[in-house]
């Protein structure tokens, strides 16, 4: 499923929205979850899942390719932990 | 950040009532959790895409007790974050002062 299709399905079920109200809604539920995480803010999603911001120190690498040695940043990776609703939904199939 | 916080957001953008806006984001939701139920996957696109996995079952260790035991094969719910949300996640955080 991709966010157009999303978008289609939810259209479909509520009343009073149009396609683009729902369109809006989507995009501005992304935008706000992305602008939470990026200020360092985990979002919670009861039943669905959490997403937090992990630190991962830098480190020495190597360039794969040309075997040269580089330093790897210190970087922010976002990390996400389903919630118990979905874990249980998804196994009972 | 919560549902509520988000509701809040989308409630200021759009207009539309509170109730409404918590209507939808349900069915968002919602909608995401039955398409992955039915071991569809969901590309959410500058956001990132989640997926299901199988795992087989494998011998395991309690940690504690440090008996053996067998973890049954499962479904596991996985997100990949687009490169988009990794690239903001990491600009704000320079223009933060480091600590």
């Amino acid at each position: 499923m991709t966010k157009s299709e999303l978008i289609e399905i939810v259209s479909s079920k509520v009343n009073n929205f149009s396609r683009k109200d729902i369109e809006i809604i989507v995009d501005t539920l992304f935008e706000s979850m992305s602008s939470s995480l990026s200020q360092g803010d985990k979002v919670e999603i009861r039943g669905f899942g959490s997403f937090k911001i992990k630190d991962r120190d830098g480190r020495q690498g190597r360039n794969p390719k040309s075997g040269e040695n580089i330093f790897i940043e210190s970087k922010k990776v976002p990390f996400f932990k389903a919630g118990k609703e979905i874990r249980e939904r998804i196994n009972k199939a | 950040m919560t549902k509520a916080d988000i509701v809040e957001i989308v409630f200021e953008k759009v207009g539309f009532s509170k109730k409404d806006v918590s209507i939808v984001i349900e069915e968002i939701f919602e909608t995401i959790k039955n398409t992955l139920e039915k071991g569809e996957k969901v590309k959410i696109s500058g956001f990132g895409n989640f997926t299901i996995r199988d795992k087989r079952a494998r011998r395991g260790r309690n940690p504690q007790t440090g008996t053996e035991i067998t973890i049954d094969e499962r479904r596991v719910m996985t997100f990949k974050a687009s490169q988009l949300l990794k690239k903001a996640i990491n600009k704000e955080s320079e223009q933060q002062p480091a600590i």
